[in-house]
């Protein structure tokens, strides 16, 4: 187990190991987010209210679902770069924080849309809304501050720390469509309970964000594999690999 | 574990620990201001303010919508299944306001009680099913003829 992890500090161990769980991120990554929003889109039924336009869900959802998994993951990772001081924790935040920025921007880009024609607004300044937007300005600032800083050290601190003390607003963004009032409705898949729609529904719904979740990985390991060639540009067996 | 990363690790959880409990409480404080609307039984006991504009929501009242013939007026009463309050709209109301469904105005709260609408957004719930699973479970509960001709008036 340890020495899993102490591996894990290798950049070059852990350079060959990304490439070669890629491709089994990438295949099952596109085949079940393809299927799950071919199915969602086109051949789930309409909603008995809404009709055809929460079909943006299995956009939605997903998009959301991510945003949130992957900034807890960077925290972890955060955590693990103030404790342990391991180069690849570092390298894991500062690949993955632009995936992050972007889901977070269609999440919120998508709910807007799915607004208009059910609340009737393209924006209000909801509990789940405002918590959301607060979640795409703190990966704007952890990719900003991980760029402001010069030295590769500091720089993986203060990120992380950054990262950790953002991580109070997952559970805000979770709950609040339960602690308060909010136009936004509380969820509709839950660990715990029975989801609030039929299977034909929500089976492509966890299709696509199971497809999503597995593409991030996908995504997450072939930025990671291109910033350890960055930083290892002066080590020998990137030069190796390179000629 | 190595004494220095143990170190670490307490700092880092007693720092995580003071930021949530201090976020947490800051959040607790600004309850009323998270809120997004007054529902109506904050509305009956008077703790949203007369004359300012706010927002109110809840549940639209089965067979309580009031169409003006000839105009855009619309009085409706929201409940929250303990208090209600009627409310008056002059506009274009959203595609999903029904009876049985949710909104939040935004509005002022009149002394007589009746809260004006400025604007109505509507506010659904997280169920989702075919429009036959719907129609099924109307006939269930018994009151589809009633709702439906209400519905068709309210479309109309």
């Amino acid at each position: 187990m340890w020495q899993f992890f102490h591996k894990l500090g290798s950049p070059k161990w852990f350079y060959g190991i990304a490439g070669r769980l890629m491709p089994w991120f990438l295949v099952p990554g596109l085949l079940l987010l393809l299927t799950g929003i071919v199915w969602g889109l086109a051949f789930a039924p309409p909603d008995y209210l809404q009709g055809n336009s929460y079909r943006i869900i299995y956009i939605h959802v997903p998009t959301a679902f991510l945003a949130q998994a992957c900034y807890v993951m960077m925290a972890a990772a955060g955590l693990v770069t103030l404790v342990w001081r391991l180069k690849l924790a570092d390298v894991f935040v500062k690949a993955v924080a632009p995936v992050g920025a972007v889901v977070t921007f269609l999440a919120l880009f998508t709910g807007s849309v799915w607004g208009k024609p059910t609340w009737g607004t393209w924006w209000i300044w909801d509990a789940r809304l405002t918590s959301m937007l607060i979640l795409l300005f703190l990966y704007f600032g952890v990719i900003a501050l991980g760029n402001a800083i010069a030295d590769e050290k500091s720089a993986a601190r203060a990120v992380a720390v950054l990262v950790l003390v953002g991580v109070v607003n997952i559970p805000i963004i979770k709950y609040s469509v339960e602690w308060w009032n909010t136009l936004h409705q509380p969820a509709t898949l839950k660990l715990t309970e029975k989801p609030s729609m039929p299977p034909e529904m929500w089976v492509p719904l966890v299709l696509s964000i199971v497809g999503l979740y597995l593409l991030f990985g996908w995504l997450a390991c072939l930025r990671m594999q291109t910033e350890i060639l960055h930083r290892e540009r002066r080590a020998r067996w990137v030069r190796e690999l390179v000629e | 574990m190595h004494p220095v990363r143990k170190r670490r690790l307490t700092i880092v959880i007693f720092l995580l620990a003071g930021l949530g409990i201090a976020v947490g409480l800051t959040v607790y404080a600004f309850r009323q201001n998270i809120n997004l609307f007054y529902d109506p039984t904050a509305i009956a006991a008077g703790e949203a303010p007369h004359d300012i504009v706010i927002r109110a929501g809840g549940m639209v009242e089965d067979n309580s919508v009031e169409r003006e013939p000839n105009s855009l007026k619309v009085r409706f009463k929201v409940t929250d299944f303990k208090s209600t309050v009627l409310m008056e709209y002059d506009g274009i109301l959203p595609d999903l306001f029904a009876e049985g469904q949710g909104v939040v105005a935004t509005g002022r709260l009149r002394d007589d009680g009746v809260f004006v609408a400025d604007e109505v957004l509507a506010k659904h719930d997280e169920n989702y099913m075919p429009p036959e699973v719907a129609k099924s479970l109307k006939k269930k509960t018994g009151d589809d003829a009633a709702a439906d001709a209400v519905k068709t008036v309210v479309t109309e």
